[in-house]
């Protein structure tokens, strides 16, 4: 057991965990931040992404305590002042989603791809860098209109501000 | 998962000293491998000492044509370089086309260069480029490196430090994915160098990464596609596994070479 301490979407947490306990169960179990899901736990399909440090990383395949003075942030993070991010709305908006289970993983890799591709983002683009992603029900269509979307709209609003 | 003990160093000193004292110490890169292994339980030890905050890890740097990367630099930290992509596009190529993007985030060059996976994509190219591989006890040539499958030169203890190699006038990777793991069924690097043409292959040997010396001779003649027509990759050399026979293998090699002498910049 050790005492670990990270900031979850910008709350300070700390608590003991088995050192073998994984960043995915340590969000699921001890933050009850259930968004995360476990999909393959086998580092194929996504569901899990999380940002560690502003960076998409799959969270069944790290140890909480590698995570430990980390700055996480999961999928119920990108809410802000009771609005859904605009990848959320642009998930709901275009039907990105159908049973929802690769949702959470998908709209975090879509903020990630989007914050690092910024107005360069393509429909190309958006395929490929979903290679770490699996959807069973879309067949994706509807996920890469809605990242487009989204990136569409974020871009616009950065411009507008600028 | 079984139990294990996480220690994270925050020097190369340490993480050596406190894999000596453990019972069965590895060291922990980024990951993207051992974790999941220790997942499936084919791999339990006793203690893991995480090496990505050891600072001496950390970093590119190109001065010249000589590249020098840190072993803790993650795939996406090279894949992104502009250092390395104006001396050597195709090695930053190399580093886009692993995993995907949430595994290029957290994998590190040295992790993958130690494991030495026979589908992974860096030999080829530290192969072909004659690089160096540096650790905390000596400096490794590539080509004594990397000893079998999944074995390196690499004694108990020793870290790796960091990698470097000399940009070549031209190189370019070309990698067919196998459909499901994205690992290399089979990959190849060519590079026009100072010492002559140079061709790594990973994904296809039996006994791991290899240079393809016949298709370097050929190469040496004239740098063109149609240099490979006559070159016979042997089947006997190729890996057989339910993804690819071995004559498949062969011909995926050649295929590949050609189309990388092609898109060599």
């Amino acid at each position: 057991m050790a005492g670990i301490s990270m900031r979850v979407n910008g709350r300070e947490v700390d608590a003991d965990v088995e050192d073998r306990t994984l960043l995915v169960d340590f969000l699921r179990n001890n933050l009850v931040l259930t968004g995360t899901h476990v999909g393959c736990d086998t580092s194929q399909c996504g569901a899990c992404v999380v940002h560690l440090d502003g960076k998409a990383v799959k969270s069944c395949t790290m140890l909480a305590a590698q995570a430990a003075g980390s700055d996480i942030t999961t999928v119920e993070g990108l809410m802000s002042d009771g609005e859904l991010h605009p990848v959320q709305r642009a998930f709901r908006e275009h039907h990105g989603l159908q049973c929802g289970f690769c949702t959470p993983g998908m709209i975090m890799a879509a903020t990630d791809m989007i914050a690092r591709h910024g107005a360069a983002l393509d429909e190309a683009t958006v395929r490929t860098e979903l290679e770490g992603n699996i959807c069973r029900c879309t067949g994706y269509h509807n996920i890469v209109r809605s990242i487009l979307a989204a990136a569409a709209e974020m871009n616009g609003t950065q411009q507008a501000a600028e | 998962m079984y139990s294990t003990k996480y220690h994270r160093a925050s020097s190369v000193a340490e993480a050596t000293s406190l894999v000596s004292a453990a019972e069965d110490g590895k060291f922990l890169a980024g990951g993207q491998t051992l974790i999941s292994t220790m997942k499936q339980r084919l791999a339990a030890p006793s203690d893991v000492v995480d090496l990505r905050h050891v600072d001496d890890l950390q970093g590119i740097s190109v001065s010249g044509e000589t590249v020098r990367i840190g072993a803790a630099t993650t795939h996406a930290q090279i894949a992104e370089s502009e250092d390395v992509r104006n001396v050597c596009a195709a090695f930053a190529d190399l580093a886009s086309l692993i995993g995907d993007p949430h595994v290029r985030h957290m994998g590190t060059i040295g992790g993958s260069v130690a494991n030495n996976d026979p589908a992974a994509d860096y030999p080829a190219a530290l192969v072909a480029l004659e690089a160096t591989v540096h650790t905390n006890n000596r400096d490794i040539a590539a080509g004594d490196f990397f000893v079998g499958l999944f074995e390196t030169a690499l004694e108990e203890d020793e870290i790796i430090v960091a990698v470097s190699f000399a940009a070549p006038k031209k190189a370019a990777y070309q990698k067919f994915p196998n459909p499901a793991s994205r690992y290399a069924l089979v990959g190849v690097f060519v590079a026009d160098g100072s010492a002559g043409a140079r061709v790594g292959v990973t994904g296809a040997g039996s006994d791991g990464v290899f240079r393809a010396s016949d298709m370097e001779t050929a190469l040496d003649g004239e740098f063109a596609a149609g240099s490979l027509d006559g070159v016979e990759v042997d089947t006997g050399l190729m890996m057989s596994d339910l993804h690819g026979a071995p004559d498949y293998r062969a011909n995926l090699v050649k295929v590949l070479a050609k189309r990388a002498v092609v898109a060599a910049v």
